[in-house]
């Protein structure tokens, strides 16, 4: 146990040496330095967290949960820096230090150029390599402490430094204005949510007086027939109100409707932090919170229904914008969005077990799928456009096949990760009882289809056909360097069989112990997994089964479609003009945001500017004031001025009046 | 026996022409300094009216320092007016607005 604890401290504090050498002294140590000192702290993290793994899982030495500092002490409430190293946190522990680490590697490859992205002579540019690396590391170390917390404070702290490192990152290069604006978008979006999030975490403070997650967890049920009167004469279940908040959070950095607008746009920063942080780790921090607080979320049918529902809307319904972008980035980025609504799906269903192992095995075949698509990048010098690749597989052979494998895995074809995690999810929402759980079904097994038809679109137009890049990019197409093709290859291992090796511990088995709880009326995953016969029989098993068909079917329509030489997008523009628009205007999602609340902000402040700040404070109080002073002496200067004549009469006058005054008294 | 009142009288009608003097007079300094004067004549009067009236020796005496002050008084203002003039070119009262605020 102590052991764990000291592995714990160097776990978190590794990449925070590494970000913090890194970044301020990038300029000293140069690239190399850079990426060796992050890597190395990453990948001292990432064989300290298996290490930790090994003993919480597999020997089952129990549960650490430990206070490392008390910050402050406040009424009774301990505001402090603890960690809870259970089955959970181990898990994501692994799976954030391990994508982070190829991640690393893959950056060597990937920005080594990246002089080319600024302008001559920027600042900026100069040392972005290192700079670039530092924040990597900087995320893995918010990330963990994200993972590892075991209070709300600290998870509160992990929450916004992963969110203000995504912000750093997707204005990356900010000398585009696109990016700039991304990230500001992202950072917006996620105050929202994060708005939420803070109210759900001070109704937790309000109602159990703690913030450490032990206290809170073992006095929920006291709290389960709690009410509270948010508005005058309603009463509110506390626990509904709790975990609605918490999980606005959720939506927030999860990406979730209606506050996923900022994911696609993420896409402007660097393809590797496309994979590590808007697709791998950071945006399943949301589902990691809604499966921590799972003693919560039992008690409330109300907030799993509204999670179920969000989540099978964005399932679905982000799937359908996946089929018609051209940028190979935001088909990925659509697909992750659509992914989450998958785990966010389980999660409602209270499934978590089951969102949680799609959250481990999507973080692989997503950052798989993601560095695939930056290799391709690279290789076409950086040009994103799938129009304008084709036929890639000759040329970039390590690069074709992990995609392909990456493709396999993301539409649940049997035997790889995906299926697995993706088949328990389906089959959780199929036995729950949820009142939401019919529409929530039907919304994820129409996911299945979609999944696969993008999927392979993408996969056919960029590797398979006519090679449709200019004659110069054709000259210069290789196979990318070994630093970002053996992350390929080591990501592509557990997108195939991590699945199978964990799916009867960790949605059907007792992985997880005590980390998550499920109330006994809720536990689909051990009425499905009565069914479930080992990992061989459920693949064979698979086969068989409705979602399989429509993926079949899906890629089938993407294979007779690319085979035609048709896209789907432009058939759709074509046949279904009407629906393409909608489509392609994203459901107006961001129109409504710029529009209403953007430009209903701005307005609000523009008008609180000219009335409140100009006229009231400036011309009011400020110059008003003056104003008064300035009149009043004006008509005091009258009487001071200067003449003899009129002071001796001032006098006379002044007493003929006293006389006055003393005689008529 | 001329009665007290007259005297009085006369020293009220002084005072007023006097003050009515510098409250009229726009136009001259030195005319100001001469109501000055006049004013001060004016409280002698009083003064040499009432000490014979109450038979006290010390308002005479009073009389004295007030002339010899008086005296005093007019040379030194008349030195300041003259220099006032070089430097002004003017004994205008209406111009001689210096303190205005």
């Amino acid at each position: 146990m102590e052991q764990i604890y000291n592995y714990s401290l160097i776990i978190v504090l590794a990449p925070l040496i590494g970000a913090i050498i890194a970044g301020l002294f990038g300029g000293s140590i140069g690239r190399k330095g850079a990426h060796s000192v992050t890597i190395v702290g990453v990948a001292i993290a990432f064989i300290l967290s298996a290490i930790v793994f090994k003993g919480v899982v597999i020997d089952k030495v129990g549960t650490l949960n430990q206070t490392v500092y008390t910050w402050l002490v406040s009424e009774g409430i301990r505001f402090e820096v603890g960690f809870l190293i259970d089955e959970l946190t181990a898990m994501m522990m692994v799976v954030v230090t391990f994508v982070s680490l190829m991640v690393h590697l893959y950056t060597i490859g990937y920005m080594s150029h990246d002089e080319e992205n600024w302008p001559a002579g920027s600042k900026a540019g100069s040392n972005s390599y290192q700079r670039f690396f530092s924040y990597i590391s900087l995320f893995t170390f918010s990330m963990l402490m994200l993972v590892m917390a075991n209070n709300f404070m600290q998870l509160f702290f992990g929450w916004e430094a992963v969110g203000l490192v995504s912000y750093l990152l997707i204005g990356f290069w900010s000398v585009r204005e696109s990016a700039v604006y991304a990230n500001l978008k992202a950072f917006l979006v996620n105050r929202v949510g994060d708005f939420g999030f803070l109210l759900g975490i001070a109704a937790v403070l309000m109602t159990f007086n703690s913030l450490d997650y032990a206290d809170v967890f073992g006095a929920a049920t006291l709290h389960k027939d709690a009410t509270i009167s948010i508005f005058p004469g309603s009463e509110w279940s506390l626990m509904t109100v709790i975990g609605i908040l918490l999980f606005i959070g959720a939506m927030g950095k999860s990406a979730q409707v209606p506050l996923h607008v900022w994911l696609p746009d993420s896409m402007e920063g660097p393809t590797p932090i496309s994979a590590l942080i808007h697709a791998a780790t950071m945006v399943t921090a949301g589902i990691f919170m809604v499966a921590r607080m799972s003693p919560l979320y039992e008690l409330s049918e109300t907030a799993l229904s509204f999670i179920l529902v969000i989540g099978a809307i964005t399932a679905l319904f982000m799937g359908f914008l996946g089929l018609i972008q051209h940028d190979i980035k935001r088909v990925v980025a659509y697909s992750t969005l659509s992914q989450l609504g998958y785990m966010t799906v389980a999660l409602g269903a209270s499934a978590y077990a089951a969102g949680v192992f799609h959250l481990m095995t999507h973080a692989f075949f997503k950052a798989l799928l993601f560095l695939g698509a930056g290799s391709v990048i690279i290789a076409m010098h950086h040009k994103q456009d799938m129009r304008e690749m084709g036929g890639l597989r000759k040329y970039m052979p390590i690069t074709w096949i992990t995609s392909l494998i990456g493709s396999l895995a993301l539409i649940g074809t049997p035997f790889f990760a995906g299926f697995y995690s993706k088949d328990s999810i389906i089959m959780a929402v199929g036995a729950s009882s949820n009142p939401a759980a019919g529409f929530a079904y039907a919304a994820v097994v129409a996911g299945v289809f979609i999944t696969a038809l993008y999927s392979f679109r993408m996969y056919f137009m960029v590797f398979h056909g006519e090679e449709r890049m200019d004659h110069h990019t054709k000259e210069h197409l290789h196979e990318t360097p070994w630093v970002v093709t053996v992350p390929l290859v080591l990501l592509a291992i557990p997108s195939v069989v991590i699945g199978a090796i964990y799916v009867m511990d960790m949605p059907f088995g007792d992985f997880f112990g005590s980390a998550i709880y499920v109330a006994a009326e809720h536990d689909v995953l051990a009425e499905v997994g009565k069914g479930v016969h080992g990992w061989f029989g459920m693949a064979l098993h698979g086969f068989m089964t409705l979602p399989f068909w429509l993926a079949a079917g899906g890629v089938f329509t993407a294979w007779m479609l690319h085979r035609k030489g048709l896209d789907i997008a432009v058939v759709m523009q074509q046949r279904l003009g009407f629906i393409y628009k909608i489509l392609d205007n994203k459901y107006w999602a961001d129109e409504v945001y710029a529009n209403i609340f953007a430009a209903g902000g701005r307005g609000i402040g523009s008008g609180l500017w000219k009335v409140g700040d100009v006229a009231l404070i400036d011309g009011v109080m400020v110059n008003g004031s003056a104003r008064v002073v300035g009149m009043l002496s004006g008509l005091i200067r009258q009487v001071q001025n200067g003449l003899l004549y009129r002071y001796a009469f001032a006098m006379v006058f002044g007493l003929l009046l006293l006389f006055g005054l003393f005689l008529f008294r | 026996m001329i009665p007290l009142s007259y005297y009085l009288t006369v020293g009220a009608i002084l005072f007023g022409i006097s003050m009515a003097g510098i409250f009229i007079n726009r136009k001259n300094i030195i005319i100001l300094l001469m109501c000055i004067e006049l004013m001060l004549l004016a409280v002698n009067i009083n003064f040499i009216a009432f000490s014979h009236y109450m038979g006290d020796i010390a308002g005479q005496v009073f009389v004295f320092f007030i002339l010899t002050v008086a005296a005093a008084e007019a040379a030194i203002g008349l030195a300041i007016l003259v220099v006032l003039f070089r430097n002004k070119r003017t004994i205008n009262v209406d111009d001689l607005d210096t303190l205005k605020g």
